[in-house]
């Protein structure tokens, strides 16, 4: 049989044929020529931050997806597999089937009956203006730093895939996603999203494939890498979290249960713009639902072409990869794993589909930052505290220029990113900060009439500033990691975990305790926005297969059995 | 809004693209005939089956929806 390619060359891991590169040139030609296209139907706001809201539920649901499988997604979370093991499924599946169920189901209809353009927006109509500042200026704080990140890892991806200049990769990717961002706005942002969706699978199915004819299934997979780290605590995904010390991710099943699959998978899925912006376009309400379920079913897969490359590398690759910090000359690091096993089976051409895939993953990832950045800065910071009263015309111009700006900020960035050790630690500890809280605030919100706009503004706030002291509090002295993730054997994972737990839980006890001493809105100023004042159309007329709800019920039972298989 | 003309849909773009790379693949594929890549298991020939796949499903959505041929996003 003959071997991979040694996987250690000069200065590069891999050489592209022509064919490889003619396959990348014309992704970047097609995804330029598509935000040229696109142009024309990006004349009015609406068109330009909610791409016109005449998404079919399919286009709105891939984009959804696809706005999340960024570099975090393809790099980072293969390089936790191998790191963690099947443990890092669990960021696949308890924490994104109930919380995108919730967001179909309960959620959306609150944004898209109120009509908001932004969960900032809707913010504002429920709670005030305060809140509403708070939530959009930290959002656009988090969503410039994400996209940095995003445009970092696509960087270390062509210096180590390619060979390429990280310098020269940074502002090539970030051009081209600014002219294609700013020609077509959502419109262009959600259809290279889509079409990222196919290639990050075909691009990458191989890897899956061909590794698990080379392992002997999955049962020669789990002997393989039994033999190579003398455990079984890799392949299991629930079996091992009795203890903080059992298993490689040292973490408790309360921190995966309460702390991702509650906090961090609800505050990001149904509070992170940046993907319900993708929901919010959708044409009607129905569909509106059905786009984060009918994502819900393909997120439960990506594991297949993201977790399962990391296990096939711990089992099949001859060396061992290190962590960031201890790179050294002729070393790899977690973070290569993708590559890596592109390159261990991947020939000419397909060699060039699978890093165009992570190309586009890259600069999908990004651009949907972006735009999110664009319609946030616009709707809820440029319109309500700068420039109040100017024609559609002006605020389009406007989103033009901030997705400018936010490239700009995103290249700053990225050169900062470059000082973190570990990337998916980081974007944990973001979601920690601002999205956590931001889930107590939106869901008190929804379902609490009483909860008061001081409340709101309180709540959020004290959620924020709490999370940001846990983690500047274990920076300072690692010892308050026992006190924080109730363990002294916690690793920085599950710190994550337990800092965005608290922060929820501080969140909701300062919201509840502030509207306890203060005055609520108006009971007609409420409807729309909160349960019990809000008029939903009735589904029950449709047929059960056209109702979000038996979708939602059907991706239930799937994760069942994935639980059950794996535990 | 008045627009010129309806918007492609976006599964045009991709039965467009995936039809280039398919056919780029085909050819790469077929030369590796006789000189395969050094890449484990290239004895199966992952990237003619890729072709065929990636030609198959860009082929049905080119077809699909060609402009003219549906109106409906």
């Amino acid at each position: 049989m003959p071997q991979a390619r040694p996987p250690i060359q000069a200065n590069r891991l891999i050489s592209l044929s022509p064919a490889d590169l003619l396959i990348i040139v014309i992704y970047f030609a097609m995804v330029l020529g598509i935000g040229l296209y696109l142009r024309r139907y990006a004349k009015t706001s609406k068109d330009f931050f909610l791409a016109g809201r005449e998404m079919s539920a399919w286009v709105a649901g891939l984009s959804f997806l696809s706005a999340n499988l960024g570099a975090l997604e393809l790099m980072g979370w293969a390089a936790a597999a191998y790191q963690y093991g099947i443990l890092a499924a669990h960021f696949y599946w308890i924490a994104a089937f109930p919380a995108m169920v919730f967001l179909g189901l309960v959620m959306m209809p609150f944004y898209y009956i109120s009509r908001a353009h932004s969960v900032p927006g809707y913010l504002r109509l429920r709670y005030g203006e305060a809140t509403r500042a708070l939530s959009g200026i930290s959002f656009a704080f988090m969503t410039v730093l994400m996209s940095g990140i995003n445009m970092y890892a696509m960087a270390l991806v062509m210096k180590v895939v390619l060979g390429w200049n990280i310098h020269v990769s940074i502002w090539v990717s970030s051009l081209t996603v600014a002219a294609y961002v700013t020609l077509g706005g959502l419109f262009s942002a959600i259809f290279n999203e889509v079409l990222q969706f196919f290639l990050i699978w075909l691009g990458v199915l191989v890897v899956p494939i061909l590794g698990l004819m080379e392992a002997g299934g999955w049962s020669g997979l789990v002997v393989k890498i039994h033999q190579r780290v003398h455990s079984d605590d890799y392949v299991h995904l629930w079996s091992t979290l009795g203890t903080f010390s059992g298993n490689p991710m040292g973490v408790h099943w309360t921190g995966i249960v309460f702390g991702l699959g509650g906090v961090i998978a609800f505050g990001y899925w149904t509070t992170d713009f940046l993907v319900v912006q993708r929901a919010m376009a959708a044409k009607d309400l129905r569909s509106a639902k059905l786009a984060p379920i009918i994502a819900s079913y393909f997120k439960m897969v990506v594991p297949l072409i993201v977790i399962l490359p990391g296990l096939l590398a711990l089992g099949l690759l001859p060396f061992r990869l290190v962590p960031e910090s201890a790179v050294r000359p002729g070393l790899h690091s977690y973070n290569e794993v993708l590559p890596l096993m592109l390159a261990r089976y991947a020939g000419p051409g397909l060699l060039g589909l699978g890093v165009t895939a992570l190309i586009a993953g890259f600069m999908s990832g990004m651009a949907g930052n972006v735009s999110a950045f664009a319609t946030v800065w616009t709707y809820d910071i440029y319109q309500p505290y700068i420039r109040k009263s100017e024609s559609d015309a002006h605020y389009v111009r406007v989103g033009r220029w901030c997705t400018i700006l936010g490239v700009i900020l995103s290249i700053a960035t990225a050169y900062f990113v470059t000082q973190f050790k570990s990337i998916m630690d980081y974007m944990q500890a973001l979601v920690s900060f601002f999205i956590a809280p931001l889930f107590g605030t939106v869901i008190l919100g929804m379902i609490w009439k009483r909860a008061t706009p001081k409340a709101g503004f309180w709540g959020l706030l004290a959620g924020t500033v709490s999370s940001i002291a846990m983690y500047a509090l274990v920076k300072a002295n690692p010892a308050y990691l026992a006190i924080i993730a109730l363990s002294p054997n916690a690793k920085d994972m599950a710190e994550n975990l337990y800092r965005a737990l608290w922060s929820w839980i501080i969140c909701v006890l300062v919201t509840v305790i502030v509207s306890l001493f203060t005055t609520p809105k108006p009971v007609e100023e409420l409807t729309g926005l909160v349960y019990g004042y809000t008029k939903f159309p009735d589904d029950g007329r449709l047929p059960l297969y056209q109702r979000p709800v038996f979708w939602g019920a059907g991706v239930a039972i799937f994760f069942v059995i994935l639980q059950w298989a794996f535990w | 809004m008045s627009r010129e003309a309806p918007m492609l849909p976006v599964w045009f773009f991709i039965g467009v693209l995936l039809s280039i790379y398919g056919v780029i693949i085909l050819v790469t594929a077929l030369g590796e005939l006789s000189h395969p890549p050094e890449v484990v298991l290239a004895q199966y020939r992952p990237a003619l089956f890729a072709a065929v796949l990636l030609l198959s499903i860009g082929g049905f959505y080119t077809f699909w929806f060609w402009p003219g041929r549906r109106n409906k996003k």
